[in-house]
């Protein structure tokens, strides 16, 4: 279990971080430079937080009131880099056993071995990094830290550095890995897809600031900040205002709208994904009438803009329809949309 | 013939190029992540043997070397030990005009290393020493093999202020340079030439090496 509560200025970003996983797969999602990955180094002691607390498994890594800061090497943390980190001047077979230097000779040849054979590395112990894949070079890197038994985890965008069509290999095999490590794992990603498929617990970081932790599952069906919903996918936002009794206006959408439940009194914004907004044949609850702006041909479905016209700046709707379906409608300039009220989520600022 | 010239110069130039490597390397790896304050002073002093006359150094040798000047005047009260106008006075004279450049190749190197390649040692628990032998001085070999190479290089090339600080004496501390001056100046050409023809034999090979260290560089 890992406890992570830690501030870290630099120059006009302020990292505020805080964080507990169990011992499980926890993700940190959030935009490039939110300060996902220099949260890792501050965990991993790379870098050096200007004040807080981290504890693993009940050691403490860190803690700036009592002066305490382990070196990287007592962390007993492994790192995976995002670009892998495999030292260019040793062959795969050195760069794993490097891994397992604080172990005797004769227990290091065989965790070496056998990890060797675990990640399907046999016959490219010789190889030197810049002749290995990037998926080779990944297993060699997850070996090289397995090896040297870590209590934890940390992953910087373990993806990252491939091409689409390796990735999905390989995220199957870290599936794996993670699996068969099964201590505290953290992981960093800016793919809410990666996130949802990999984690269990999810942590959303703005702007170098954490939300609570929470389950991967509940965060996407339901978001309860602006920035966790942006983050998780959605499109469409509107300024709400709680009117009771499970209703709420939309400002930006210019309509009063039903919520399945009462919604919280700080609410600030409503959140629609664009695949739960769907043509209405008539007006009645949770109906909007908008201008089609634009018709967008996407991959795998038809991308239509709306208008709510209150013309303001979320005024714009994003509705997604299947391809075909929008055809079948005979291509209207203004269309009736309805949203089902279990697929509004109320949304706290921050 | 007389070979004293050549090796003393060999010998002056190669014991300089040791030091020069060592603090070279020990400076450069301190500069590197060093307060930006002090990395710009330090850059500045570090370099200016690279920029000033050897006399000028030359002369700052002697004010500290020389008999009266109080680091020379230490020295031969403690241990007997005279600074300049010995073989090895040379050493101090090469030291300081090599210096920059192995200072400034090796920053180089040091500065272009992937930070995270230390990073990745750490966490895997490797010392700081083993990751500075076997992980970061391997991996700037080649900026670090260039410094050295043109330190060694300056060093046998140095004039000026070796003539000020070791001064001319056969058999005692001539060098292949100041060799060459003195046949000069008595109007023996004929082993001028020869000299000469030994200094630019020695200093093609030398390129020659860096230049075949350089073209291996880029190739990796």
């Amino acid at each position: 279990m890992l406890t992570v509560d830690i501030k870290k200025k630099l120059g006009t970003f302020a990292l505020e971080v805080a964080f507990e996983t169990g011992g499980d797969i926890t993700a940190l999602l959030g935009a490039s430079g939110c300060g996902k990955s220099m949260t890792l180094r501050c965990i991993a002691g790379i870098e050096k937080p200007d004040s807080g607390r981290i504890v693993l498994n009940g050691r403490v890594l860190y803690d700036s009131e009592k002066k305490i800061n382990l070196t990287p090497q007592k962390r007993k943390v492994g790192y995976l880099f995002q670009h892998y980190s495999l030292f260019p001047n040793m062959t795969a077979a050195q760069n794993i056993a490097l891994g397992a230097a604080s172990h005797g000779k004769v227990r290091r040849r065989a965790a070496v071995a056998a990890m060797i054979s675990s990640m399907r590395l046999g016959g490219l112990e010789k190889r030197r990094p810049d002749e290995l894949s990037g998926g080779q070079k990944q297993r060699v890197a997850l070996a090289r830290i397995l090896v040297s038994e870590p209590d934890a985890l940390l992953l910087d965008e373990p993806f990252s550095a491939l091409d689409d069509y390796l990735k999905w290999q390989l995220e199957l095999e870290l599936s794996d890995i993670l699996k068969r490590f099964g201590g505290t794992t953290v992981f960093v990603s800016h793919s809410r897809e990666e996130v949802y498929r990999l984690a269990e617990r999810v942590c959303v970081l703005t702007d170098g600031k954490s939300e609570r932790a929470r389950d991967v599952r509940g965060l996407f069906a339901a978001p309860e900040t602006l920035s966790a919903c942006l983050i998780s996918g959605c499109k469409n936002f509107s300024r709400a205002r709680s009117l009771g009794n499970c209703e709420i206006e939309a400002v930006d959408w210019g309509v009063t709208l039903r919520v399945p439940a009462p919604p919280p009194d700080d609410i600030e914004y409503a959140g629609v994904r664009a695949h739960y907004i769907r043509p209405a044949a008539e007006p009645g609850e949770n109906t909007i009438e908008c201008a089609v702006s634009r018709v967008i041909d996407d991959i795998f479905a038809t991308v239509v803009m709306l208008d709510a016209g209150t013309g303001t700046e979320y005024s714009l709707i994003r509705m997604e329809l299947p391809k075909g379906d929008w055809a079948a409608l005979g291509s209207p300039e203004r269309i009736l949309v309805s949203i089902d009220a279990g697929d509004i989520m109320p949304l706290r600022g921050s | 013939m007389n070979l004293f010239p050549l090796t003393n110069s060999l010998r002056v130039a190669l014991i300089a190029t040791a030091v020069t490597f060592f603090t070279g390397l020990a400076v450069s790896y301190y500069v590197r992540n060093a307060p930006r304050l002090v990395r710009g002073a330090l850059d500045v002093i570090l370099t200016l043997p690279l920029v000033l006359p050897p006399t000028v150094i030359g002369f700052f040798l002697l004010k500290l070397l020389g008999p009266r000047a109080p680091v020379g005047r230490f020295f031969d009260g403690t241990f007997g030990v005279r600074l300049v106008m010995r073989w090895y006075s040379a050493i101090f004279a090469s030291v300081v005009v090599a210096f920059p450049l192995m200072y400034r190749t090796s920053r180089g190197a040091f500065q272009a290393f992937d930070n995270d390649l230390r990073a990745a040692g750490q966490t895997l628990g490797l010392s700081n020493t083993y990751i500075f032998w076997r992980i970061t001085l391997p991996n700037c070999k080649q900026g670090i093999v260039a410094g050295t190479i043109l330190a060694f290089a300056r060093a046998l090339g140095e004039y000026g202020a070796t003539s000020m600080v070791a001064g001319f004496t056969a058999n005692k501390t001539a060098t292949i340079s100041t060799t060459v001056y003195h046949l000069w100046q008595t109007g023996d050409d004929a082993h001028a030439y020869m000299w000469v023809a030994v200094n630019v034999a020695i200093s093609c090979v030398v390129l020659v090496a860096l230049n075949y260290f350089e073209s291996r560089a880029k190739r990796v």
